[in-house]
């Protein structure tokens, strides 16, 4: 009906912008490439080194530790149910992408959030981009990935840090501009530096929010690892993508079941860590 | 307070001239049409600016207490952050000991809230994820002093507020009148020349408010602080202030001592304000009378009242009907006594040991009855509804407060 309007090559615009990056900042994406190489395989030879009855014993503990009796049979039997299924090393170095993933984004998410919170003007370049990177399709920062980054955990790990950074920033920046005026009022009439503010008002008070942000950047980072599987990335995402691939029903549920297990376990021993911190 | 050094006494501390605080885009413009007679109305309707303080001037000397008053929106609380620049005014000098804190730089002006100035805000303004103490300390905290003597002052400081031993506690433990001592203490550790208390004792119910304005009383005694006071209760401020400014739509209209204000109200704005006391002068006994929560239905048992006494801490407790009117009172000894014997029914052991007094009573009036009543007065309407309840001390602390206004006047 609009024929008569131009076409925007809007698609062949981004390639040209992707290739220029390739092209001229190639160098920093291979210095990149290769620091989270070796970060994630670091992670995921000390996880999968550590023998799996230490590991679950480990992870029993910390859950009794956070006072959470249940959670630690829960934790328990989750995770022999993984080893039982023979899916131990895959399930660790998907929690290797996932830790390194979720480190590189609260890295760059906290101080955003921070930043948007401290100026209406970051605030409101933040938050259109926060809304493209989580309404963009997962699947659709798989491409670039590939291209900029080489293929398989690096490109994954990338991915996976966009698609999971936006709550992080959002829960920061909204939790220090809960803080109350009167707090805020407070503690500027006592002649409070804006750095002292920032680490001794405005921080510990938004903490319970930041960490619900931190937990749903983990539990983001979990999903989108195994969607990254599609361009290489190891761990409990190409079972499944291979049991897809061959229709086998039994493996696929059990890989399945074995992501389940770790996203529960991670879940609510993050939000248990969170409840510990809010206790005034 | 008057005794002391004269030529101390007559120091000026805070000399604020001239100061506006206007919100909005052209705060120049708006001063303009100000200059020219506009209204604040008009100001705002045609430029977008809001004029939340408009010229004032006022000079606050060494060791008095300043109390500036006016309704909400009439600019007060906006004032009061200009003096510590939690607002930066927009035009006008606040000189504090003779320097302008407005052109301080932004060191220099955390020197002066840090030396100078101390602030009590209306809702405590506490920070809730540290205990007591370190609340009060956190002023000396951020300018490095070692955690001992941190921790001495902070003692110290509460101590003078009367909150010994509560050091360890979180402020949402504590209640309302208790955390404005945190605020006070935490505002005084730091040995300020002049205390900013913005609606300080507003968010405070009427009883524990008047204790926190007696307190401030002798603790002035003790301290001898340069106060700026804000409130918007009369009362108050004719039992608090030294002199008083009284502000209406950002301007102050009338700045004198208390009798002044009460006898030469300057305009129609002062007046009406000054006309609402004395009428209030007169308590009743509907305005001292408590609400009457604690009251038993006459259907519960012994059991239930002892255990209703118990948990409001009284000894005795009325007995009202399912439309509450009132059918007596029963004793905690009597009722324990039914509980242990298993009777399950109240009935016989309500008295009639006990006063009433319709709500329109003047409160000196009670004073007789109060004095002989061992149990509290019931306030009732001529159907015998209970509608509140009235204890010997609030009758006594109802006509002290009286005497206190009226001396204050007179003063």
């Amino acid at each position: 009906m609009l024929d008569f309007l131009p076409q925007i090559p809007l698609g062949d615009w981004f390639e040209v912008f992707i290739d220029i990056l390739d092209q001229y900042l190639g160098w920093f994406f291979e210095g990149a490439s290769a620091v989270i190489r070796s970060t994630v395989s670091g992670f995921e030879s000390f996880l999968i080194f550590i023998p799996a009855l230490i590991m679950i014993l480990a992870f029993t503990g910390l859950a009794y530790w956070l006072g959470k009796r249940n959670l630690a049979i829960f934790t328990f039997v989750g995770l022999f149910v993984i080893q039982f299924v023979d899916l131990w090393e895959s399930a660790m170095s998907t929690l290797a992408l996932v830790l390194v993933s979720s480190l590189i984004a609260l890295l760059v998410g906290i101080p955003i959030g921070i930043l948007a919170s401290r100026s209406e003007r970051a605030d409101s370049i933040v938050r259109p981009v926060l809304d493209f990177m989580q309404t963009m399709p997962a699947f659709v920062y798989l491409i670039p990935a590939i291209i900029l980054f080489e293929r398989g955990n690096v490109a994954g790990t990338i991915a996976t840090v966009i698609f999971a950074m936006p709550p992080v920033v959002r829960l920061t920046n909204l939790g220090i501009r809960q803080v109350p005026s009167d707090v805020m009022e407070a503690a500027k009439s006592l002649g409070s530096t804006a750095r002292q503010l920032l680490y001794k008002i405005q921080l510990p008070m938004a903490l319970p929010t930041i960490l619900a942000g931190i937990n749903q950047t983990i539990m983001l980072a979990l999903s989108m690892v195994v969607i990254a599987s599609m361009i290489g990335a190891g761990g409990l995402g190409s079972d499944v993508r291979a049991a897809l691939s061959r229709v086998n029903i039994g493996f696929g549920f059990e890989a399945g079941i074995a992501v389940v297990m770790l996203a529960m376990i991670i879940d609510r021993i993050t939000q248990a860590i969170g409840k510990r911190t809010q206790q005034y | 307070m008057n005794d002391q050094n004269n030529d101390q006494v007559n120091e000026t501390v805070l000399a604020v001239k001239d100061v506006y605080k206007i919100f909005g885009p052209s705060p120049n413009k708006a001063k303009k049409l100000l200059g020219e007679g506009k209204t604040k109305q008009d100001i705002l309707k045609d430029t977008g600016n809001t004029v939340a303080v408009n010229g004032v001037s006022f000079e606050v000397k060494r060791g008095e207490t300043f109390v500036v008053m006016g309704l909400s929106g009439s600019g007060k609380s906006t004032l009061i952050r200009c003096l510590n620049r939690l607002h930066d005014p927009t035009f006008g000098e606040v000189k504090v000991e003779g320097k302008d804190v407005v052109k301080l730089s932004d060191e220099d002006l955390r020197t002066v809230r840090r030396e100078k100035m101390g602030m009590v805000f209306q809702h405590f303004g506490l920070f809730p994820h540290r205990t007591i103490r370190r609340n009060v300390d956190y002023g000396l905290e951020i300018q490095g002093v070692p955690e001992d003597e941190r921790i001495e002052r902070a003692y110290q400081s509460l101590e003078l507020v009367g909150l010994k031993g509560y050091e360890e506690m979180k402020p949402g433990e504590l209640s309302g009148g208790m955390q404005q001592r945190v605020g006070l203490a935490r505002a005084l550790v730091l040995d300020p020349d002049i205390l900013l208390m913005d609606e300080a004792f507003s968010a405070l119910d009427p009883l524990i408010k008047k204790n926190m304005q007696d307190e401030l009383i002798s603790l002035q005694e003790k301290v001898h602080k340069t106060i700026i006071f804000i409130t918007h209760d009369l009362d108050e401020a004719l039992k608090l202030g030294d002199r008083i400014a009284v502000m209406y739509e950002g301007e102050i209209v009338q700045i004198g001592t208390p009798e002044e204000i009460l006898t030469n109200p300057a305009n129609d704005y002062v007046r009406d304000f000054v006309e609402n006391v004395d009428r209030s002068k007169v308590l009743t006994a509907e305005s001292i009378m408590r609400k009457p929560v604690a009251v038993v239905a006459s259907t519960a048992g012994p059991k239930a009242a002892v255990r209703r006494m118990e948990k409001e801490g009284i000894s005795s407790i009325f007995v009202v009907d399912g439309t509450h009117k009132l059918k007596g009172i029963v004793d905690i000894e009597d009722a324990q006594k039914l509980s242990d014997e298993g009777v399950k029914d109240l009935d016989s052991v309500i008295t009639q040991d006990y006063q009433t007094t319709p709500p329109d009573t003047i409160v000196v009036d009670l004073l007789p009855k109060a004095s002989r009543a061992k149990n509290p007065i019931a306030v009732v309407d001529e159907s015998n509804k209970l509608l509140g309840i009235i204890v010997r001390v609030s009758v006594i602390t109802g006509i002290s407060r009286e005497i206190a206004k009226e001396g204050d006047a007179r003063a």
